[in-house]
């Protein structure tokens, strides 16, 4: 594989300055929604706050990557004399927990970032976040080129972990008869 | 969605699209369905009394700061109409689960809190969480449901024992004015959870985002350019941001102490200062906000020995100056343990102050206070666990201090002195008559000033120069009348208070700024972002845009006054119905040294007809009629409120 110029867009995430208004995950829904910012809800969106406010626990979290099985551990960390389970700060679309996946069919969500035609300046969650809690900065690496897995690919991969591959066969097949 | 707690009935009803289009949502439609639905004739406390948990019309789409739930009811504490509101999350969270609305009429044989997910309803068994902290409530059910986000409302101890002045508590939110807590806690509903996951749709959303996009970056801009000469929670965005500043100059020297009584025009100090603002810094943990708000209003306090809560507003010093108690510390320790209880941090210390000024008085006894700690701090710890608990003299101060006054008789009304239609108001206590406040406060529905005031700055800029500043970017103003208002108004000569602002133009002032609180409690959008403060993103100019895209209804300025006025009217109808007349509409005597009483008449007969109600401030036949609320007028004649003419 060949080597590649990437720009890679990052988020700079300041959970001090988290207000914990979940705007982020409003404008997310929003932009996300087919047609573009006919629906908004949190439970769409590709970012979430994880919160709770009596710990004072605020961690906006990026959905990352699918994962099939939950981790068989789950750690907890003291930081600053708080404690946060590992779970506040990670990204995956996980069985332990209802976030990042579609709320009907239960799909798997992941950032983009914004990908837009024409581009978006920035990602919209940092857009909305005046309160810098979220900023956004762009550089390049080298990284080894890619084969990109279509859309379709990752979501039918994600429903034959859970259903099993015959299954979803089954299924194509009975919903191609009907068309 | 309808809950008939009697029967253990839920039910699904869909929202009629003719009362959105009449009077969008929230304070709007509630206000309909109380007038429709509950006869005047019904008690508070009756099972035939609805509780309605009304989040506005925008709730729940992204439009910033729009996160506001109106609960309304008939008020146990004024017998009228009573409407509180809160922000935070629970409303949104409602509407995710796909409701405009919940009512519940009835009452429950057994405690019991309602869990509402999205499709999924249950009225569940609650007597695990009987005598519980409002906090905790919410703390316990989220570990039952094994939901980590769902969102409830809860009451405590107060609301369970029917205290007038219990809250409804949601996090750093709470409704908390006008006893809504206690009939709540009537109806036997601990707490309602709710989680919500289904879209909400918009009507035209790229118009609606873009109208989003520059109420944000109007806030960016904003925000930090203080108004000058204004008082420091007035001169940004947002409600008083009290959890930020550590300046309470203003509130501590300003604010009467005690029973709405003595103010200490000396006491702030360097000292206090240095000592409030460590006190401040070391409890909060973090300011926050509510939904999709780039504001931060409220606070997570921890304070040592304490369990955690959040805190917004001005219940940290209300406390601590009612009791005469000099320390911070003190205000942020009562009002964890008064939040757990459920109660109103506004009217609570003041029917408190007021028990200890009946016993000084003598007009109550040492038998009532036996027991009772004799430092200030200790007193009012005592008195708060009396009132929840309504145990001997706190069963009848926990009826506010207009209804203990009565009970207990012997003179003790005259220091139930600080009330407006039965409910206790700042504790503010000034000089000369101010006209337009005189409007607000007498005429107010909600007899609360902060949801009236707002726009129109409270006194005059000092200097032209200021006043022409303030005019020069004033887009809020509905015409360029207004900003004549302020550019002629001066501190003292000829063009001052109380004969300036005249009558006519005081008439116009005050109908500007309650209108625009009618719109927001329509909308659900907080105060903080639009009425309360001076210049805020919204205004009458942008919203009718804002509620179209939105919506996707037809909306002008003229269309919003329309719909505006007609759920104001309407309301004063159902307060009507329930015994309000002029005579109801005083200020507390004392709040201002200097009365002018043939002016103060001649303010309330031009607002009276300003607004289309006559000299009683009834509504007329035609106004009625021009708004579309003919069936009040038949209603008004039917019971000879007005006259068939």
């Amino acid at each position: 594989m060949s080597k590649v110029k990437k720009k890679v867009k990052v988020i700079k995430i300041d959970v001090d300055k988290c207000n914990g208004c979940r705007a982020c995950e409003v404008v997310c829904s929003a932009f996300h929604a087919k047609p573009q910012y006919s629906s908004n809800n949190p439970a769409r969106s590709r970012i979430r706050v994880i919160r709770d406010p009596l710990r004072d626990v605020y961690i906006p979290v990026y959905a990352g990557e699918y994962t099939k099985a939950e981790c068989a551990g789950r750690d907890r960390y003291v930081i600053d004399g708080k404690e946060y389970g590992e779970c506040d700060f990670c990204r995956a679309s996980c069985p332990s927990r209802e976030i990042f996946k579609e709320p009907d069919s239960g799909l798997p969500l992941k950032c983009d970032m914004c990908e837009d035609d024409p581009p978006q300046e920035k990602p919209l969650c940092v857009e909305w976040c005046i309160n810098d809690a979220l900023t956004y900065e762009e550089r390049e690496e080298e990284v080894e080129e890619e084969v990109k897995l279509e859309d379709v690919e990752i979501g039918l991969g994600s429903m034959v972990d859970k259903y099993g591959l015959q299954k979803v066969i089954d299924t194509v097949a009975r919903m191609a008869k009907k068309e | 969605m309808e809950i008939d707690l009697t029967r253990g009935n839920i039910e699904r009803v869909e929202t009629d699209p003719k009362l959105t289009e009449l009077h969008l949502g929230g304070l709007g439609t509630n206000t309909r369905l109380l007038w429709d639905r509950v006869p005047p004739e019904t008690e508070p406390f009756s099972p035939d009394n609805l509780l309605i948990f009304g989040p506005g019309l925008l709730v729940g789409t992204p439009a910033p700061g729009a996160s506001r739930t109106i609960v309304t009811t008939y008020s146990p504490q004024t017998l009228l109409m009573g409407y509180s509101m809160m922000g935070g999350f629970w409303g949104p969270e409602l509407k995710y689960a796909g409701y405009d609305k919940v009512i519940f009429r009835g009452k429950s044989p057994q405690l019991v809190y309602v869990w509402i997910n999205n499709d999924r309803v249950e009225i569940r068994d609650a007597s695990h969480l009987r005598g519980k902290g409002a906090v905790e409530t919410a703390e316990l059910i989220r570990r039952e449901l094994k939901e980590p986000n769902l969102q409830v409302v809860a009451i405590g101890l107060a609301g369970e024992n029917r205290v007038y002045m219990a809250s409804i508590e949601h996090g750093r939110s709470s409704a908390s004015r006008l006893g809504l807590g206690a009939v709540m806690g009537d109806k036997g509903i601990k707490a309602i959870a709710v989680r919500g996951t289904k879209d909400i749709n918009l009507g035209r959303p790229t118009e609606f985002l873009k109208l989003c996009n520059e109420v944000l970056a109007y806030i960016k801009v904003r925000a930090p350019n203080l108004v000058p000469e204004v008082m420091p929670i007035l001169a940004g965005l947002g409600s008083p941001q009290e959890m930020l500043h550590t300046d309470e100059k203003w509130h501590t020297e300003n604010f009467s102490w005690g029973n709405a009584r003595v103010r200490r025009k000396d006491f702030w100090n360097k000292e206090i200062e240095k000592k409030w603002k460590q006190s401040l810094e070391t409890v909060r943990t973090r300011l926050i906000s509510c939904y999709n708000c780039p504001m931060k209003c409220g606070a997570i306090i921890s304070a040592p020995g304490i369990s955690t809560y959040m805190m917004k507003c001005f219940s940290k010093l209300t406390y601590a100056m009612a009791a005469f108690v000099d320390d911070l510390d003190f205000g942020f320790k009562i009002a964890q343990r008064a939040t757990e209880y459920g109660v109103d941090g506004f009217s609570t210390p003041q029917a408190m102050a007021f028990g200890f000024e009946l016993r000084e008085a003598g007009i109550l006894t040492d038998a009532d206070f036996e027991g009772c700690p004799s430092d200030n701090e200790g007193k009012f710890y005592w008195l708060l666990d009396r009132i929840v608990r309504r145990e001997g003299i706190g069963d009848v101060l926990a009826n506010g201090t207009y209804w203990a006054a009565k009970q207990i008789g012997k003179g003790a009304e005259e220091y139930a002195h600080n009330n407006i239609k039965k409910h206790e108001q700042l504790p503010l206590k000034l000089g000369m008559l101010n006209p337009i406040y005189f409007l607000m406060y007498t005429t107010g529905e909600k007899a609360n000033i902060t949801q009236i005031e707002g726009n129109f700055p409270q006194a005059p800029f000092s200097t032209m120069e200021l006043r022409e500043a303030f005019v020069r970017d004033w887009i809020q103003a509905p015409n360029d009348k207004f900003k004549q208002y302020v550019l002629d108004w001066e501190p003292r000569g000829e063009r001052s208070m109380p004969f300036y602002p005249t009558v006519e133009a005081c008439c116009e002032i005050v109908d500007w700024q309650e209108k625009m609180h009618y719109i927001d409690d329509a909308l659900g959008v907080c105060a903080g972002l639009s009425s309360f403060p001076l210049k805020p993103p919204y205004h009458i100019h942008n919203y009718p845009g804002i509620i179209a895209s939105a919506t996707g209804m037809d909306m002008d300025e003229a269309g919003l006054t329309h719909i505006t006025k007609r759920n104001r009217t309407l309301l004063r109808a159902v307060n009507v119905r329930r015994g309000l007349r002029r005579a109801d509409e005083k200020p507390p005597e004392d709040h201002w040294k200097k009365r002018f009483p043939e002016l103060e008449q001649k303010l309330l007969d031009a607002y009276y007809e300003f607004k289309g109600w006559n000299k009683d401030g009834i509504p007329t036949k035609d106004s009625l009629h021009e708004l579309g609320l003919d069936y009040v007028a038949e209603d008004f004649e039917r019971r000879g409120i007005l006259k068939n003419e």
